[in-house]
This record gives structure tokens, C-alpha cells and sequence, in this order.
């Protein structure tokens, strides 16, 4: 079988040790009484690509989407760029509390792509991208619009500006999405599962853009099934499992070499029927 | 038997049977603008995630649900001025009781149209980064509105039916106008004819309008 996806050239690791653009720290989520995320602790360098893999309700989804407060934490405090996120109330550091004004603040500066995409249907292809700009950002419509068509333009979109997404393909409309997150222009990008609605024929051009921009040197996070490009994209794997980091490490370890049986286990499930 | 029917005595006291009409499209003109004003701000207290705004619109609402309109006029007209000794005019009464009982009735509407939008739109915007307030005003409501025309239209159209019950108040809208020229003339077969035939015309071009209306509205699909 042919695969579309080349590998991604990496950058070499520069020498000092990056600050951590994200830091999270013991991190829960409760879902009522399901415990879903166990204490997690983590931290993402700048311009590191982490690939999230891991079974249906281990968590990896939970996770991604604390990140950018879809999901709020159950406790645990998440660091952006050094500064802590929210405010603990005196005497019970447990519990934080995330003003709005905060929350779409952080927002703006971590973007997220959706499995289902998540398109704006009574906006155009341009308006969807526009629209984080004009209404979040307050920006000049001309120069959002500019801005949204350079965007569009990197993903292949340039010629689609006036169509609505209901009459795109899968694909083009998670590339419009990435578009539209793109053009905010965030300091992180999330990736939740992207291509697992997709038709297989069209997974390739979605992942073809989000390599293109790991060439780039984008900081991203990524919840995947596809675990041919995080081995090419990501420059760290995690495997998730039962709410906690099972296994973490670089994609030769993890994928090719894994240590932890439960990780060997979930691999061999994939290779299972391959050819 | 066979009944001579005869229009014209009816047809000769057509100003009295316009003035009617005319006065049927006010005051549910009026009715509808403040119903979906009271609609509206029982809709956005449903929605919050305060349990004491809640509480107050979700009875409000039950009330009115459970309770026939024409005790709410009799009620606005009656009771209001032995309670609180204010008394009401046919028409401001009318229109009291028929706003509150359609905002009520408009709020199931808003709220549920507003309900109805995927939580994927919701979360969309909000990862854009957008307030409660951005999000509602440029993603959630544009779309909602869309779904809401229809359920609305139908609201709308049992409100305009209902304001048949202000002749009760001796407002002289057409069903009152109705019974002035049938004790003239003694023709109740041709009046309330001629009347049913004027709420037909009245609704059918309503409905042809909001056809128009909700073609523009959904034209992104």
C-alpha cells in the first residue's frame, strides 16, 4: 500500500532546554463518579508535537480538551507560559475557579480542530475563517479578511471562499476548520482525533496540512488513531490508558520499542490486520 | 327548507366589518411584538444556570400552558381593577393578556430553538475564544432563529385566532364588530361566513409572507 504521508523532516532539538510552553499538574477529571483522568503531570516545550494515543474512553479526548478548557478540570492547575490559569480559592487550593474573561483569553491563544470539525453552516467558507478575527480579536474587516485568505490559501482552500461547508467534502471542511484556527494565530494548536470522521480517502489532505505545519515549528497536540503519521509527526508519544500516562517517550520508543506490556498489547491490535 | 341566504345587508355595513379587521391586525400586531419581548427575556431567565431565575419563568410558563386564555382577559379586565384598582382599557387589557400568554408560549419556542443547536457549534465558538455573549449573538441565535420560524409562525397564528376572545371585553375587533352588525341585521349565517372567510384571507397572507421570510432566513442550506 502506498502511504501518502512522507515523513516529517524534524528540527534538530536546540541545545538549552526550552522553557515549558504548557505545564499541567495533577490533573483530575471526574465524569460523576467515572474517574477520567487520574493526576496527570505534564509539559509541552515550544515547538514540541505531542501525538496522544491510547484505546476509546482512556481519557486521551478528556485530556486534550482540558487543555483549552472544554472541559474544565476536576482539580489540578494548568500553566500557560509559566502563569497559572485561574484562581484558587483561600484555603482550598483544590478548588479553582476560571473567570470567563480568563478562559477565552487562553482560548484565543490555544487553538482547537474537532473531529467534527465544527464549521460555522450559515457562514462561507471566508466568513468561517473571518470570524474568530472580527468577533474575538476586533479586528479591521479588510485585514481579517486578508489574513483568513492567506490562511485558506496554505490549505489548499483559496479557491473555495464563498461556498458554504455544507457543500464541502470531510476533508475540505477540516481543512477549512484548521484554517479558522489557524488564523488566530494561537501559540498552540490541539488536534482532537481530525481525521477519524473523515473517509479514508480523504484522511491524506488533512494530514499532508498538519504536517506541513509541523514543518513550521508549531507547538501541537495531537489525539490520534493514525499511528503512522504520530510516528513520522510527533517529536513525543504518549500512551494513555485508564487515566494516566501508561508510557512516554520518543516515537522509536514508544511505537517501535515499547517497554510497557499494555502498550505492546494496544500496537499489536493495529498491526493486526495489516499487510 | 331551503334558506335564502342573502349577503348584502351584511355587505352594506362594510366599513363597520373593515374597521374590525383593521382592528384585529393591531392589536395582534401589538400582542406579538411584546409576547416575543416577554418571550424573550422568559427564554434567556429558562436558560440561565441560576435555579432562581429559572424557577420564576418555568412557572410562569406552566401557568399560562395550563390555563385558558380567556380567563387571562377576563382576568386582566375583572380582577385587576378590584385588586390593585387599575383599571384597563379593553384594548391594553387585551393586549396584557394576550402578550403574557403568548411570550409564554414564545419562550418554549426560543428556548427550544436555541436548545436544538449541536453542542459542536457551542464548542466551536467557544474555542475560538468567544464570551457566552459573542457566541449566542453571532453563532448560536443566527441558526436557531432559522429553526424557530416555523413553530413560531404557528404561535403567532393561534395568537391572531385568539384575539377573537377581546370582544369579550367589548373591544371592537372583527368577531365583536361581527355580533354589532348581526344584531342589525339578524343574518348569522352570512356575517359569521363572511367572517370566518376575512380571518382566512387575513392568515393565508400572513402565511405567504412568512413562507418569504423563512426562505430568506434559510437560504444557506
Amino acid at each position: 500500500m502506498q502511504d501518502p504521508i512522507m515523513p516529517v523532516s524534524i528540527l534538530p532539538a536546540s541545545q538549552v532546554p526550552a522553557p515549558p510552553i504548557l505545564q499541567v499538574s495533577g490533573l483530575h477529571k471526574w465524569f460523576g463518579t467515572l474517574h477520567v483522568l487520574q493526576g496527570i503531570d505534564f509539559s509541552v516545550a515550544a515547538g514540541e508535537r505531542v501525538a496522544i494515543i491510547g484505546g476509546s474512553g482512556s481519557g486521551k479526548s478528556t485530556f486534550l480538551r482540558c487543555l483549552n478548557f472544554m472541559e474544565m478540570p476536576t482539580s489540578g492547575r494548568i500553566a500557560l507560559d509559566g502563569t497559572p490559569l485561574g484562581r484558587a480559592s483561600a484555603g482550598k487550593p483544590d478548588e479553582v475557579r476560571y473567570p470567563e474573561s480568563e478562559l477565552c483569553r487562553v482560548r484565543e491563544r490555544v487553538g482547537m480542530v474537532f473531529q467534527q470539525f465544527n464549521l460555522f453552516p450559515h457562514m462561507t467558507v471566508l466568513e468561517n475563517a473571518m470570524e474568530g478575527l472580527v468577533t474575538v480579536k476586533r479586528m479591521k474587516k479588510a485585514e481579517a479578511r486578508e489574513r483568513a485568505l492567506r490562511e485558506l490559501d496554505k490549505v489548499g482552500l483559496g479557491n473555495k471562499t464563498d461556498v458554504y461547508p455544507g457543500r464541502l467534502s470531510g476533508g475540505q471542511q477540516q481543512r477549512v476548520a484548521i484554517a479558522r484556527a489557524l488564523a488566530m494565530e494561537p501559540e498552540i494548536l490541539l488536534f482532537d482525533e481530525p481525521t477519524s470522521s473523515l473517509d479514508p480517502e480523504l484522511v491524506g489532505e488533512v494530514l499532508r496540512v498538519i504536517r506541513q505545519l509541523a514543518e513550521e515549528g508549531r507547538t501541537m497536540l495531537l489525539v490520534t488513531h493514525e499511528l503512522g503519521f504520530a510516528y513520522h509527526f510527533a517529536t513525543k508519544v504518549i500512551f494513555l490508558a485508564d487515566g494516566v500516562f501508561h508510557e512516554v517517550g520518543t516515537p522509536d520508543e514508544v511505537l517501535k520499542h515499547p517497554r510497557q506490556e499494555r502498550t505492546r498489547a494496544f500496537l499489536e491490535r493495529f498491526t493486526e490486520f495489516s499487510f | 327548507m331551503s334558506y335564502q341566504w342573502d349577503f348584502s345587508p351584511v355587505l352594506t355595513r362594510w366599513p363597520l366589518l373593515l374597521d374590525g379587521l383593521l382592528n384585529t391586525v393591531k392589536i395582534a400586531a401589538i400582542a406579538i411584538v411584546f409576547g416575543v419581548l416577554v418571550g424573550l427575556v422568559l427564554a434567556l431567565l429558562r436558560l440561565s444556570p441560576r435555579r432562581s431565575l429559572r424557577l420564576p419563568a418555568a412557572v410562569f410558563v406552566e401557568f399560562y400552558r395550563n390555563t385558558p386564555p380567556i380567563v387571562h382577559f377576563f382576568w386582566f379586565f375583572y380582577a385587576l381593577p378590584v385588586v390593585l384598582n387599575i383599571s384597563l382599557d379593553p384594548l391594553v387589557a387585551a393586549v396584557l393578556a394576550l402578550s403574557t400568554q403568548s411570550g409564554a408560549f414564545y419562550a418554549e419556542v426560543f428556548r427550544g430553538g436555541i436548545r436544538s443547536i449541536e453542542r459542536g457549534q457551542w464548542e466551536g465558538a467557544k474555542a475560538l475564544g468567544m464570551t457566552h455573549t459573542q457566541l449566542m449573538r453571532r453563532i448560536v441565535v443566527p441558526q436557531a432563529a432559522t429553526r424557530m420560524v416555523a413553530p413560531f409562525v404557528e404561535r403567532s397564528f393561534e395568537l391572531i385566532k385568539t384575539t377573537a376572545l377581546a370582544s369579550t371585553l367589548a373591544y371592537g375587533e372583527l368577531l365583536y364588530q361581527a355580533m354589532m352588525v348581526n344584531s342589525e341585521t339578524f343574518r348569522p349565517l352570512e356575517v359569521y361566513s363572511t367572517v370566518a372567510l376575512l380571518y382566512l384571507v387575513l392568515l393565508v397572507s400572513c402565511s405567504a409572507l412568512a413562507r418569504v421570510a423563512e426562505a430568506r432566513l434559510t437560504a444557506y442550506r
